[in-house]
């Protein structure tokens, strides 16, 4: 990469744009994962029997089935939304920005 | 309690068949009785074998440049990427241990499956595009992208190699034990044929094969587990609610396998199985090695997300496969043999705990439906080191040899030449291994490679791409530091200190050592970078600003190959 296609890069607006939606996209869902993920954790560790409450009077279902299964299904969900976002608004602006600084 | 929980889980994380309470354990750890021969599963077997090795005949003719043979040329597809990494992950040590574990403890068993899944979120959020965009064949590409090439690849080689060996150690040793007991075959005969057949797929088909290896072995564990799932949901009327009361009905403890059970007493341990497991699955060589066979960022994201959706949907089923054990398979008369242990008659599964899902298969689908689901537990294990293989392989080739040793002067036939010869050494020595540690405790093993992935390579990788003030110096020491404490803090701690080494106390007394090692790394890195003054250092800290465009625009990156 030559120094002024880096230039015209970072001198562009939506390089920046880029930048920063990507980041922060990117690091409010791996905080959100690490939030979820620790706070189960963290109950299994000094609550365990929050989890072991029956999910009704009278069931055998415990809180912690839905919980987990809630955990499996927010890490599939949390990526996909990711996904989403970077293949289309993210992908859309590097081609805008590439197509820019390429002429 | 915990500790033994923690070094369980960690063997499930990924290779082997789970040593789960210790009289499960016995499956791989203590005398496996022969059993007859299985010809459903041989059979079974045999035809994957056969098409399996028909794919690498067909990829070998593909397979000519260094880009198709560590990468299948970049050209596998998104989705296909993404079942082929579940088929690298989902090990038989996930099905069989994680559904052993549901039978044996219940709710454990999914806090187990939660942990392995966590990780890949953060891959996709922080590592697969930027990966994609900067590397080409290895992790270490990345990692010495902007800096001194001799001392980082070294050192990621090293680092891949640490991880690789120990996890092959596990997945021989739990092959030729799982195959001994699924096919009736020695041990020996085992271990061997596992090493043939993964120095067959890699050397001559390469990374496409062993992709397509992976493919297949996804989609029949999936639609193997799906169906048990289904069978099992049918007894109970499609209600789980239902299905949990026969369940506690069924087991000896009763309500108990309805809550949390062992993850309760030691809170840092359980912070730190988790700790390795997320981090470390970002930094498992084999699992990054995989999104440089895509053809674009867009693709590798693609791939982690169809990745996890498997994966987790998987964990999901080996849940209420688990729970189907407890229904039709714990306590039946024809399930359950005698063994003598320490002087007692003990009654166990036939075959040990991990054998709950393959009873419940002949419970649910017959003779047939066993030998299917041996088959592929036989063949998860061959998708699993084939994987392993081709990494260590790409470690010595392309890192040491082609660009340390060579100095980048090689040729690209001489580099797959020395990956191929590196194939038949890990091979040889993988079946060595496997034979030597036949009946040692290989337990701690899979935890210690998940440990130093999270503490030597995943803060070394993470900080090339993150952050600018990263030097040579900063990521050797600091990785070393990660890799080294990683290793002494498992040695000095119960699983080989007390378990292996037989001392009557731990030095340090936590199984998982993560949540110490890792941070460890990142502030030796940190402050070894930051006093760096030297000249190179100055250059390195330059060129982060061109590697991070490229990172995140793709400008530059490697496409895939034309034909």
């Amino acid at each position: 990469m030559d120094e002024t296609l880096l230039q015209r890069i970072q001198s562009n607006p939506k390089f920046t744009e880029l930048v920063h939606k990507r980041s922060r996209l990117g690091w409010t869902l791996s905080i959100i994962m690490l939030v979820i993920y620790y706070g189960f954790v963290l109950v299994l560790a000094f609550s365990p029997a929050t989890f072991g409450t029956p999910i009704s009077a009278g069931s055998v279902t415990t809180v912690g089935i839905p919980v987990g299964i809630l955990v499996i299904l927010s890490a599939f969900v949390i990526t996909g939304i990711y996904v989403r976002r970077a293949n289309t608004e993210f992908d859309q602006l590097t081609r805008e920005l590439v197509e820019e600084v390429r002429q | 309690m915990m500790r033994s929980f923690t070094t369980r889980a960690a063997l499930l994380a990924a290779g082997l068949v789970a040593s789960l309470p210790t009289w499960a354990a016995e499956a791989i750890t203590g005398d496996v009785k022969q059993r007859d021969l299985n010809w459903h599963a041989i059979i079974m077997f045999f035809v994957f074998v056969a098409f399996t090795l028909g794919i690498t005949y067909w990829a070998a003719r593909r397979t000519r440049s260094a880009k198709d043979f560590y990468a299948a040329g970049g050209g596998i597809s998104g989705f296909q990427n993404g079942l082929a990494i579940a088929g690298d992950y989902m090990s038989a040590a996930s099905f069989l241990g994680i559904s052993a574990l549901v039978m044996t403890s219940g709710y454990d068993g999914l806090i187990y499956s939660i942990g392995f899944l966590v990780g890949w979120p953060i891959i996709t959020f922080l590592v697969a595009e930027r990966l994609r965009n900067l590397g080409k064949f290895t992790f270490a590409d990345v990692a010495s992208y902007r800096l001194s090439q001799t001392p980082v690849r070294t050192f990621a080689a090293v680092g891949t190699l640490c991880t690789v060996a120990l996890y092959l150690i596990a997945q021989m040793v739990g092959a030729g034990k799982l195959i001994q007991l699924l096919f009736g075959m020695s041990y020996l005969s085992a271990v061997v044929l596992v090493g043939i057949l993964m120095v067959l797929y890699v050397t001559f088909g390469g990374m496409l094969a062993t992709t397509w290896v992976q493919i297949i072995k996804a989609v029949m564990l999936l639609c193997g587990a799906t169906f048990m799932a289904i069978m099992v949901l049918a007894t109970s009327g499609f209600s789980f609610e239902t299905m949990f009361q026969t369940a506690v009905a069924t087991h000896p403890k009763g309500l108990a396998i309805m809550s949390p059970g062992g993850m309760v007493s030691n809170p840092i341990d359980a912070i730190s199985l988790g700790v390795g497991l997320m981090f470390g699955t970002a930094g498992l060589p084999h699992i990054l090695m995989r999104f440089f066979t895509v053809k674009d960022a867009k693709e590798a994201r693609k791939s982690v997300f169809v990745a996890t959706g498997f994966i987790g949907y998987f964990y999901i089923l080996t849940f209420i496969i688990g729970f189907g054990a407890i229904m039709l398979v714990l306590g039946k008369p024809e399930f359950t043999e005698t063994i003598v242990k320490d002087g007692q008659p003990v009654s166990q599964l036939i075959g040990g705990a991990n054998m709950a899902a393959v009873h419940l298969a002949n419970a649910v689908g017959g003779d047939f439906f066993l030998g299917f689901i041996s088959a592929v537990a036989f063949a998860t294990i061959l998708a699993v080191v084939s994987g392993l293989a081709l990494s260590g392989a790409s470690a010595v080739s392309h890192d040491l040899y082609a660009s340390v040793f060579a100095k980048g002067r090689a040729t690209e036939a001489k580099e797959i030449r020395v990956s191929k010869m590196a194939t038949v050494a890990l091979g040889i020595v993988a079946i060595l291994l496997g034979i030597l540690f036949e009946n040692q405790n290989v337990a701690f093993m899979v935890g210690l490679a998940f440990a130093i992935a999270a503490s030597a390579n995943f803060p070394v990788l993470f900080l090339s791409m993150f952050w600018k003030g990263l030097t040579t110096r900063g990521a050797v020491v600091g990785g070393l530091v990660g890799l080294l404490s990683a290793v002494v803090m498992i040695v000095l701690g119960p699983a080989v200190w007390v378990k292996t080494l037989g001392h009557a106390q731990a030095i340090f007394p936590y199984e998982n050592p993560s949540i110490f090692s890792m941070p460890l790394a990142f502030l030796a890195v940190w402050i070894v970078s930051s006093l760096d003054n030297s000249a190179s250092a100055a250059k390195e800290r330059a060129l982060f600003l061109p590697q991070f465009v490229r990172s995140m625009t793709g400008i530059g990156a490697e496409g895939a190959s034309k034909h």
